[in-house]
């Protein structure tokens, strides 16, 4: 496959890999750091987390990089609230709930829009926003309703379904927006200090948005290196090495390793559509709270788009489920396996909390590709 | 007179039932045991061995899709089943649930596509029978049909015959029925080559099975849930290890790029023309030059074996030498948002 086996190509991959662990025993020899301390770096993206398991670059690694799941998966990190009001939503009659197809299991706190489906709700799977535009086109009699979530990446194309629903003049469709900004949420993190990290794997496709200097306050605030990464193993490798290497010498910077996508001012036409439909608001995350100026509200004029006031939603906070530990793992304080309800309760079948149901989650990541399981995978 | 919608009075029991099932169903299936039109088939005494039973019911949807139809499935999907168990399959039935208003030229693609495939897998279509439902009861068109066959003598398969150092192999590319019928499902095109792989394999099992005898261990055609799905069951159900190597499994090109775009992997794609074969260390390359030998398995491959460490787990070995444990997955693969 072009543009992709390239980057996927073993003997780079051992290469990448052998320049890290040369990199990691110089460092630890000239300072005499602890052999058993490996630099610890967090993936903010759960597409990342997904990639490290399924080319089995974490073993690679071993002993000498240790990967941290971040908050970088936009169903997990969705309040129970919203989803509340996303189920509400798909409660009304005539009204057609549209969402991409990782939202339908994810639990609020009266069971999920897969639920809701069974007894009776209009709710849709959909690849893109456009095609919640084409059912609103053939049901003019009805309500549609898109379930916008996802960070920077996905909001530019929901904003172009806005704009297009103006152009339009289509009276019949909104958006329940619930979407967050990933820079507020990697600043909580660090400002939290439950974990210490060496190093941030930058999100890669949201960068391709928002540019790679977006994230020069990490290096400048926090004294922290970030490395822009694509999905790929050599993508991840070069950005693990590109960490490592201003780890061992002590020069933090922002690194691009993901230039064939992601410019240093990002991308222009998807900012201004940002702009032009949604305004940035303070917004309650899965595990954080309500981080001040962390999501994307939409616009006052256009609130006949926005389904939250169009059909005066009042959703009240949910508690978390007892003993799901979700929160922490978003905020990378622990890893899935140290949840005392992993893969003993909280399963991919009977799933407590959300980290367990997207495939982008790190606890569906961390059960699938079977670690924690009593039988360590990497002595099979 | 032509007909062009199916109307409820098709499954009245009436005189329009009748005309349709003498005009469509016995025209396009015929054969000697269908011909009475009898309450049910009398069949000629069965050939010495086991007799296997099989049902499924296909619920596809878009009813057509590139490289098959709902029709070319029920026959394949009961035809292999069966095969994969030993058995060579002789006789099937159809049951029709049509949604009123069907329009009768889909119907009738339908069961000219069923008629060709079973002529090709060589097996009768016996027995059947039609209901209509009120619109919207439905989804256009449902197939159930039943299969029998038998196992002949001194043939045994199964998971129960699976042992340390089998060699595994699939007939050819994976992934490909699964995501040809998304790609048409969703109004999506990657390239011009994806098609289904829907075909019955009666004849490439049989000619395993006459080369090989005693040597074959188990076979699965791998549908729903895919390779994965078949593979873990095996490891569970026989206490046993699998090792697979990545690099060795046949994907298409096609495939794996639509996989890559859609998040999904085609390790657990639907197929509907492929199995997998454990067969005895010693048989493997001779395994492997029959499957090639036959139009069905031209592109075969040889991706794994069984292994007495970890049972109950399927592990890949990863192009980087990394290995992971592969496993079911919980529902159907959904498309990832970012």
């Amino acid at each position: 496959m072009k543009y992709i086996d390239e980057f996927r190509d073993p003997a780079l991959a051992r290469k990448l890999v052998s320049g890290i662990q040369r990199a990691v025993a110089a460092y630890r020899e000239a300072n005499g750091t602890d052999p058993t301390h490996p630099i610890r770096l967090m993936e903010f993206c759960g597409g990342h987390t997904h990639a490290i398991f399924r080319f089995g670059l974490r073993q690679m690694l071993e002993g000498d990089v240790e990967m941290r799941s971040g908050p970088g998966c936009p169903v997990c990190v969705t309040a129970g609230s919203d989803l509340d009001a996303a189920i509400a939503l798909a409660e009304i009659p005539g009204v057609i709930v549209a969402t991409f197809g990782d939202m339908m299991r994810v639990p609020g706190s009266r069971g999920t829009l897969q639920d809701s489906r069974a007894t009776g709700g209009d709710v849709r799977m959909v690849y893109s926003p456009l095609d919640a535009l084409m059912i609103a086109r053939s049901n003019p009699d009805r309500e549609v309703v898109f379930l916008g979530v996802g960070f920077e990446t996905t909001a530019p194309g929901i904003a172009a379904a806005v704009l297009q629903a103006e152009e339009e003049q289509m009276p019949n469709f909104s958006v329940l927006s619930m979407h967050k900004l990933t820079p507020p949420a990697m600043r909580a993190i660090l400002d939290a200090g439950e974990v210490a990290l060496d190093g941030i794997i930058g999100p890669g496709h949201v960068s391709a948005v928002i540019g790679s200097d977006a994230w020069s306050f990490l290096p400048t605030d926090y004294g922290m290196p970030c490395a822009i990464s694509g999905f790929e193993p050599l993508d991840l490798l070069a950005a693990v090495a590109a960490l490592v290497h201003a780890v061992t010498t002590e020069t933090p910077g922002v690194f691009n390793t993901y230039p064939r996508t992601v410019r240093p001012e990002g991308n222009a036409v998807a900012q201004r559509m940002l702009e032009s439909v949604f305004e940035i608001a303070p917004v309650a995350w899965r595990g954080f709270g309500t981080i001040p100026a962390s999501g994307l509200g939409i616009q006052p004029e256009l609130a006949h788009r926005d389904a939250a006031r169009r059909f005066c939603l009042k959703v009240e906070a949910v508690p978390e489920p007892a003993g799901c530990r979700c929160g922490e793992v978003l905020r990378g304080a622990i890893d899935p396996t140290d949840c005392g309800l992993f893969r003993r309760v909280c399963t991919p079948r009977s799933p407590v909390g959300p980290c367990m149901v997207s495939a982008e989650g790190a606890c569906a990541a961390y059960y699938k590709f079977g670690e924690g399981l009593p039988a360590d995978p990497s002595k099979l | 007179m032509a007909i062009e919608r199916i109307l409820l009075g098709h499954g009245s029991g009436g005189l329009l039932s009748h005309e349709l099932i003498r005009d469509l169903f016995l025209f396009h299936f015929h054969n000697p045991v269908l011909a009475p039109m009898a309450d049910a088939a009398i069949l000629e005494a069965l050939p010495p061995g086991r007799p296997a039973l099989t049902t499924d019911s296909y619920v596809v949807q878009p009813l057509f899709f590139p490289g098959g139809n709902i029709g070319d499935l029920a026959v394949c999907g009961t035809v292999n089943d069966l095969a994969v168990m030993g058995a060579r399959p002789l006789y099937l039935t159809a049951g029709f649930i049509l949604e009123e208003g069907l329009p009768y030229s889909v119907l009738e693609r339908v069961v000219i596509s069923m008629a060709e495939t079973a002529r090709r897998a060589g097996v009768l279509i016996v027995t059947g029978d039609t209901k209509v439902v009120d619109r919207g009861a439905a989804d256009g068109l449902f197939i159930n049909t039943a299969g029998l066959g038998v196992v002949p003598p001194h043939v045994d398969l199964g998971p129960h015959r699976l042992s340390p150092g089998d060699v595994l192999l699939v007939n050819g590319t994976l992934g490909d029925h699964g995501l040809a019928v998304m790609m048409q499902r969703e109004g999506m095109h990657f390239g011009s080559g994806l098609q289904s792989d829907t075909a019955p394999l009666n004849g490439l099992v049989d000619a395993l099975l006459t080369a090989l005898p005693g040597q074959v261990h188990a076979m699965r055609d791998a549908t729903r849930g895919g390779l994965v799905t078949v593979l873990n069951e095996w490891s569970e159900v026989a206490s046993i290890g699998i090792e697979l190597t990545e690099t060795a499994i046949p994907v298409r090109e096609e495939v794996r790029a639509a996989c890559e775009f859609l998040g999904l992997d085609p390790l657990y794609a639907a197929n509907e023309g492929k199995i997998v074969v454990a067969v005895d260390f010693t048989a493997a390359e001779a395994a492997l030059e029959i499957l090639h030998a036959h139009p069905l398995g031209e592109q075969a491959a040889i991706i794994g074996s069984v292994t007495t460490s970890h049972p109950g787990h399927v592990v890949l070995e990863t192009p980087y030498g990394a290995r992971r444990i592969i496993q079911m997955l919980t529902g159907a693969q959904l498309p990832r948002i970012c």
